[in-house]
């Protein structure tokens, strides 16, 4: 395929990715919505003023970039793992595979997908923000570069569950058990200076510190952890995961026999 | 010059130990319509999932139109349109999504798209059912869809893997029209079917794969040819009792209104109507059994079964 083929491969891909994340909108786009707002009120306001400073700002100010940084990464995930699985499970996955579509075509056109709706929630989440706290933008290219290098690593994430997983169950399975907790323990409700020492240590081994770390430095101007470090873990964990899932997808683990 | 369709040596072994395919090798001519034909598991639906890139191949080599499917996939997977067995659409998709998405796979460009789209739905009756979503068809609608999907991109070489599986007369009748005037226009056509005068009356050349081996790979009219008897079912005016002596034929009866007669290979039907004249014998109306193609199945995979379970 010519450069021009492939281009058009790719946006099909993306457009029907996003067209069903859009069709779907009260199962994709409001939840979070709601979650994120029902954060705001409980923890940020409620609970937040009665807890005070947070790395020297207020308890709300502090969270709104986790809260956002943690609807990016929920979304980008889920969106490429239930639309692949799905893909999978109703076999039209086969679509693409008897196409001369590259298997990278097929995977960045899932990624995109899966980073669209990310950045989408995350601009809700960040507009409702809004109503709560007055946002700051210390680094508009921080902000940026961190938000889509996020997305990129968990939808590719996402892609790789979808391969892997045999049943709807396999598909939940990591968004509970470890992306949850590891959103959690990554410093979106707490700065990880409040922790013992061995504790800190332990949470510099969960890559998503490093991701709220740094867009809350875009937001606030104020990291847990060095912004050049925090940068070079992510890509470097997004580069790994991106060749993990396209050697996958090349061997055809878990779509073909 | 090159066969559409080229298998050397191709073997599949699943990961359970399963030997689905041992070495075959055969070729499909340009512009031939060609069956596969096989029992079940036989392995028919695994060398078409290989030539599909949807199953992987434990050793060999395909070539579609010359081009190497393992060294050189994108220009190979170019000639190619496969209908599966099996529904693999996204069923809350409308019909004309599932197309005009197709195209865009294989890098096809805005207006085309939409043309050929149309034009495909348009001929396989499904342009009225265009915002439709899938699972609302009916199955023969789905299968219908599938074949639309299969040709949006224009293949030289289409296999359709049962294509008419649950479809009524009709539309069968109607859907082999439509693939007689696919492959007169030029398109390479490969066909597995359960139902045999399916393939006697479509195609040209045949394979017959059996427990993962090619037992049979010739034309369809020098396969029936080795036909060595044909039954026929003659309905009878008369109301008969026991069975007529009928020399040289092996004659039985099925019902007092309906005889059963062996003919030979080579031998003549005159004498047979001769002989049932002499006795008062009305014969109404004539029809074979079952299909020709169909015997000959029957009986080469009986004698492979036989083969295997001698060994």
């Amino acid at each position: 395929m010519n450069s021009k083929e492939l281009s058009i491969a790719l946006y099909t891909i993306v457009r029907r990715e996003v067209r069903r994340f859009t069709r779907i909108w009260p199962q994709t786009l409001l939840p979070p919505a709601i979650t994120m707002t029902l954060y705001f009120i409980i923890f940020g306001n409620l609970i937040g003023s009665r807890i005070g400073q947070m790395g020297g700002f207020s308890y709300m100010e502090f969270i709104v970039p986790g809260l956002i940084m943690m609807s990016v990464i929920t979304n980008s995930y889920s969106n490429v793992v239930s639309s692949f699985y799905s893909a999978k499970f109703q076999r039209n996955v086969e679509e693409m595979l008897v196409s001369p579509m590259p298997n990278w075509i097929i995977l960045t056109g899932y990624i995109i997908g899966g980073m669209a709706r990310g950045i989408i929630v995350g601009f809700i989440v960040t507009l409702l923000s809004l109503f709560f706290s007055d946002l700051q933008l210390y680094s508009l290219t921080t902000i940026i570069v961190v938000t889509l290098l996020t997305s990129i690593l968990f939808a590719t994430g996402g892609f790789i569950n979808a391969m892997l997983a045999n049943s709807f169950d396999d598909v939940s399975i990591v968004p509970t058990f470890i992306l949850t907790p590891l959103t959690y323990l990554g410093g979106v409700f707490y700065s990880i200076s409040l922790l013992p020492e061995f504790w800190q240590g332990v949470s510099q081994l969960n890559p998503i510190l490093y991701m709220v770390s740094t867009f809350r430095y875009g937001i606030l101007g104020s990291s847990d952890i060095n912004i050049y470090t925090s940068l070079a873990v992510i890509v470097f964990f997004t580069v790994s995961l991106f060749a993990i899932a396209l050697r996958m997808l090349n061997a055809g683990k878990g779509i073909r026999t | 010059m090159s066969a559409a369709l080229s298998i050397q040596q191709l073997s599949k072994t699943y990961g359970n130990g399963f030997v689905a395919l041992k070495n075959i090798s055969f070729e499909v001519q340009k512009g031939d319509f060609f069956a596969l034909l096989g029992p079940n598991g036989a392995g028919k639906s695994t060398t078409l999932g290989i030539v599909s890139s949807l199953v992987n191949a434990t050793s060999g080599k395909v070539e579609i139109f010359g081009h190497d499917l393992a060294e050189d996939m994108t220009a190979a997977k170019k000639f190619l349109g496969v209908v599966p067995q099996e529904f693999n659409f996204n069923a809350f998709e409308t019909v004309y999504n599932i197309v005009r998405t197709q195209a865009g796979f294989y890098g096809m460009a805005g207006t085309l798209a939409d043309q050929r789209s149309e034009h495909y739905l348009t001929k396989l009756g499904l342009w009225d059912k265009r915002d439709t979503p899938a699972r609302m068809l009916s199955g023969g609608m789905k299968r219908r869809l599938m074949i639309a999907r299969a040709l949006v991109h224009e293949p030289k070489l289409l296999i359709l893997d049962e294509p008419t599986a649950g479809v009524d007369i009709e539309l069968r009748r109607s859907m082999w029209d439509f693939l007689q005037q696919i492959n007169a226009a030029g398109t390479t056509i490969i066909l597995t079917t359960h139902y045999l005068e399916e393939a006697e009356f479509l195609c040209k050349n045949i394979a017959i794969i059996d427990q993962g081996a090619i037992v049979q790979n010739t034309s369809i009219k020098a396969l029936l040819q080795q036909l060595d008897s044909e039954s026929f079912i003659l309905d009878i005016a008369e109301n008969l009792q026991v069975a007529p002596d009928v020399s040289d034929y092996q004659i039985s009866l099925k019902d007092q209104h309906c005889l059963l007669v062996e003919v030979k290979k080579g031998q003549s039907l005159n004498n047979l109507f001769v002989q049932l004249e002499a006795q008062n014998i009305s014969v109404l109306s004539m029809r074979n059994k079952s299909n020709r193609l169909e015997e000959m199945f029957i009986s080469m995979v009986e004698k492979n079964l036989e083969a295997k379970s001698e060994q």
